[in-house]
């Protein structure tokens, strides 16, 4: 732009005129693009539910043996504008150890795939990865690929017998166990 | 910097090309007549990005289209102002094409070697209208639903083969997931990449013949940049301006009730800019509508495809211009009639007043607690008593009764009152005045049937009329306890306050001084009762029971007066009776009181 440093009355004018065309060309666009893009960036404004404590089993149908069991866990979800009161909103395998009741998440910390529980081998196996779990959920395999054990979730046994899980999904490949929100 | 420039042009001499874009000749200098192809590009890029962010957002099918795009508006951020972007820009576009199209003729940048180009414009036109009424189906609203059902059927009167070409259009014999789906594939996919091709054609053939200069010429030939730049690019603020202007007086485009096949919408309209196809329509009798519809346009269409070589002939290009003043002439007149029509119309008018009623009421039961479900938003207002309860009173029962002294809509229908006005049926107050010895006579409670001289009237009017001060006092229990019994949702704070007093009031109703249990049964099994029960008068239940047969001998038995069964006759379904009782009784969703409502009062 050093040709218009001059000051010369026709350069100024031309520099200007260019400058207002680009400026407003400039203006119009960013317009849509900036409307579109704020409605993208609509969903981080909203957080997953907050975890809470749902019914998922009872006591009485865990086998005593310590053999883990898978249950779904029914819950109210709200997808977009859809609002369903009770759908089936993940999966946990449950396994009874004395009194207590251990409550492991069936998504495999990794890459999110569904894990299977292998009645031969007493283990969990990651379809996909091959990532293996011992039956409290801590890595088995050497070179796992998933950075951390299955994710724990809190239980609460009630009087009646109820087995209650706090359930929380964790986000997937890194070593900590976060919340994912 | 200037290296890697030099680089990108060495692989795709872009320079050469951004040139040839800057500096194209203008014939005669930068003048405003010729910005309307820019702001007419402007507009198809804005429509492109709003439309590709919306894309991301809308699901086509008949659950959740209208639920997306009302996720769009009230839910997603800044979503409503995307919207009304996409929305107005197509009506400024549809403005823009003619004015475009005017100034092409009237400059006569049409003829001889421009035909093509010419057609090329008129091949675009048609293609934005076509993504118009596309577009206007896919919020499937009441209004899109209507409106476009009308234009497909007029598609079903093409000779020879307009059944299958109806049926191809709306993926079936009917509407529903697959007119969706075509639609919007038609809206986003085919229609936008045709265009694309047009244009690229359309301005290749511009470049290629140059502007057609206005003569006289008022100033030297100067380049394309910045001069015409700059002057299309205040003219696409304008149109930037003037759409915003819109969006924020509308706060973004309409959305009216989900599409309901079975919900009548009579303020079905096409877009202002088809008004006049609209209107056109109207003069053609039953039989001849492939008149209007069809032949008219597509003659006229062709004219002016014509154009270029009608222009050739002497007059030929007055001739031009005069059609297409004509033309715009005449849409302005039938769009002009259309309106003014409507606005006379009391049927139209309501229609609208109705659909804003339901639109509001809609987005408060989408924004409820239970939310939408899998069964769509149609399903919240079918299921709404404060929506349906009007109009099946106003059907079924508003030919003798009334509620406030109207038909449940706000209409007086013709025939003479002859039944009691329910509004506020089983309320203290509806007791209090059909106890009243002045009022009980009235029209408003058995002053229309042959209860008139019943003994009701008669105790009312001679015993409760010679009623002592203490009397009286008791009275007012015994109507409380009586309205106790129907539970309604506005008089909870009252009944669960004065339990003792309701309590009371049942005893004396019960007992002999009050007289009631002579003719009534209440809360105690009465064989010879003869009037209707008082147990559980005006609840949910009871309502039912004497909508569906009022002749069952816990109501009138033998001597109902008139009134028909309308569940045991199966005149309602069990699910209209379950509305219209919901509505009498006041029982629906109230939204809570808004915070920034209340704070602006």
């Amino acid at each position: 732009m050093a040709e218009h440093d001059d000051a010369s009355q026709p350069g100024r004018r031309d520099f200007l005129l260019k400058a207002a065309a680009v400026g407003i060309g400039a203006v119009t666009t960013l317009v849509p693009a900036g409307a579109g893009l704020v409605t993208l960036l609509d969903p981080l404004r909203h957080k997953a539910k907050a975890g809470t404590f749902l019914r998922v089993a009872t006591l009485n149908s865990l086998p005593e043996d310590g053999t883990p069991r898978q249950y779904p866990v029914v819950s109210e979800r709200q997808d977009a504008w859809n609002k369903f009161p009770q759908v089936r909103v993940g999966a946990v395998y449950l396994r009874r150890m004395g009194k207590e009741v251990q409550a492991l998440n069936v998504v495999c910390p990794h890459a999110g795939c569904f894990v299977n529980y292998s009645a031969n081998h007493n283990h969990y196996v990651c379809p996909c990865h091959d990532s293996v779990f011992g039956l409290d959920g801590a890595i088995k395999n050497p070179r796992s690929p998933s950075p951390r054990p299955l994710d724990t979730l809190e239980v609460k046994v009630n009087d009646d017998g109820g087995v209650w899980v706090k359930f929380e999904n964790y986000r997937a490949g890194i070593h900590e166990k976060i919340v994912a929100s | 910097m200037n290296s890697l420039l030099g680089w990108l042009d060495q692989r795709t001499g872009y320079k050469a090309i951004v040139k040839h874009a800057l500096y194209e000749n203008v014939p005669g200098g930068a003048r405003w007549r010729y910005v309307w192809g820019s702001t007419l590009t402007f507009c198809l890029v804005v429509q492109f990005i709003t439309g590709f962010f919306l894309w991301m957002a809308y699901s086509p099918s008949s659950q959740t289209a209208w639920e997306s795009v009302y996720y769009i508006q009230h839910e997603m951020m800044g979503g409503w102002f995307l919207r009304g972007l996409h929305h107005y820009t197509a009506q400024a576009m549809n403005v823009l094409l003619v004015l475009h199209l005017m100034q092409v003729v009237i400059d006569g940048a049409y003829k001889a070697p421009r035909e093509i180009n010419f057609w090329f414009g008129l091949g675009l036109l048609l293609l934005v209208m076509a993504l118009s009424l596309t577009g206007y189906l896919l919020p499937w609203d009441q209004k899109g639903f209507w409106a476009t059902k009308v234009a497909t059927s007029i598609a079903a009167i093409t000779p020879v083969f307009g059944a299958e070409l109806q049926k191809l259009i709306i993926g079936g014999s009917d509407y529903g997931h697959h007119t969706l789906t075509r639609f919007f594939a038609l809206h986003a996919g085919v229609l936008p990449a045709s265009i694309i091709a047009l244009l690229v054609g359309h301005i290749y053939l511009f470049r290629r013949h140059g502007l057609k200069a206005k003569e006289p010429r008022m100033r030297p030939d100067a380049a394309f940049w910045p001069d015409q730049v700059l002057k299309d690019a205040v003219a696409c603020l304008a149109v930037l301006a003037t759409v915003l202007f819109l969006i924020l007086r509308s706060h973004g485009a309409e959305l009216t009730a989900p599409a309901d096949p079975s919900e009548p919408y009579s303020a079905a309209r096409p877009e202002w800019y088809f008004l006049f196809l609209f209107q056109f329509l109207k003069y053609f009798p039953g039989g001849t509508e492939i008149w209007g519809a069809i032949i008219i346009p597509t003659v006229v269409l062709l004219v002016v495809f014509a154009m270029p070589f009608i222009g050739n002939w002497k007059l030929g290009h007055r001739f031009n211009l005069g059609l297409m003043w004509s033309l715009l002439a005449g849409v302005g007149l039938l769009t002009w009639l259309a309106i003014t029509e409507d606005g006379r119309n009391p049927e139209y008018l309501a229609g609208v007043k109705i659909a804003h009623i339901e639109a509001a009421r809609v987005k408060e039961l989408a924004q409820s607690p239970s939310g939408i479900s899998q069964l769509g938003a149609a399903n919240l207002l079918r299921t709404d008593p404060l929506t349906q309860g009007p109009k099946l009173f106003a059907k079924n029962c508003a030919s003798c009764h009334r509620y406030d002294g109207h038909d449940g809509m706000g209409n007086h229908p013709k025939d003479a009152q002859s039944a009691p006005d329910l509004k506020g049926f089983a309320s203290r107050q509806w007791l209090a005045e059909m106890l009243d010895p002045a009022k009980v006579a009235s029209t408003n409670f058995f002053g229309g049937t042959k209860f008139r001289e019943g003994k009701m009237v008669k105790f009312v009017k001679k015993d409760i009329a010679g009623f002592s001060p203490e009397e009286k006092a008791q009275l007012i229990k015994v109507v409380a306890a009586i309205s106790a019994e129907a539970e309604l949702p506005d008089q909870r704070p009252a009944d669960q306050a004065e339990t003792a007093l309701i309590a009371e009031g049942r005893t004396l109703a019960a007992g002999d001084v009050m007289r009631c249990t002579e003719c009534h049964q209440f809360r105690k099994k009465d064989e010879e009762a003869s009037a209707p029960d008082l147990t559980g008068y005006g609840s949910r239940e009871w309502l039912i029971g004497i909508i569906s047969n009022p002749a069952h001998e816990r109501f009138y038995g033998k001597r109902n007066d008139r009134m028909p069964a309308f569940g045991k006759d199966e005149a309602l379904d069990a699910q209209s009776i379950g509305l219209l009782t919901d509505w009498l009784r006041g029982d629906w969703y109230r939204a809570p009181a808004r915070n920034t409502a209340s704070a602006a009062h």
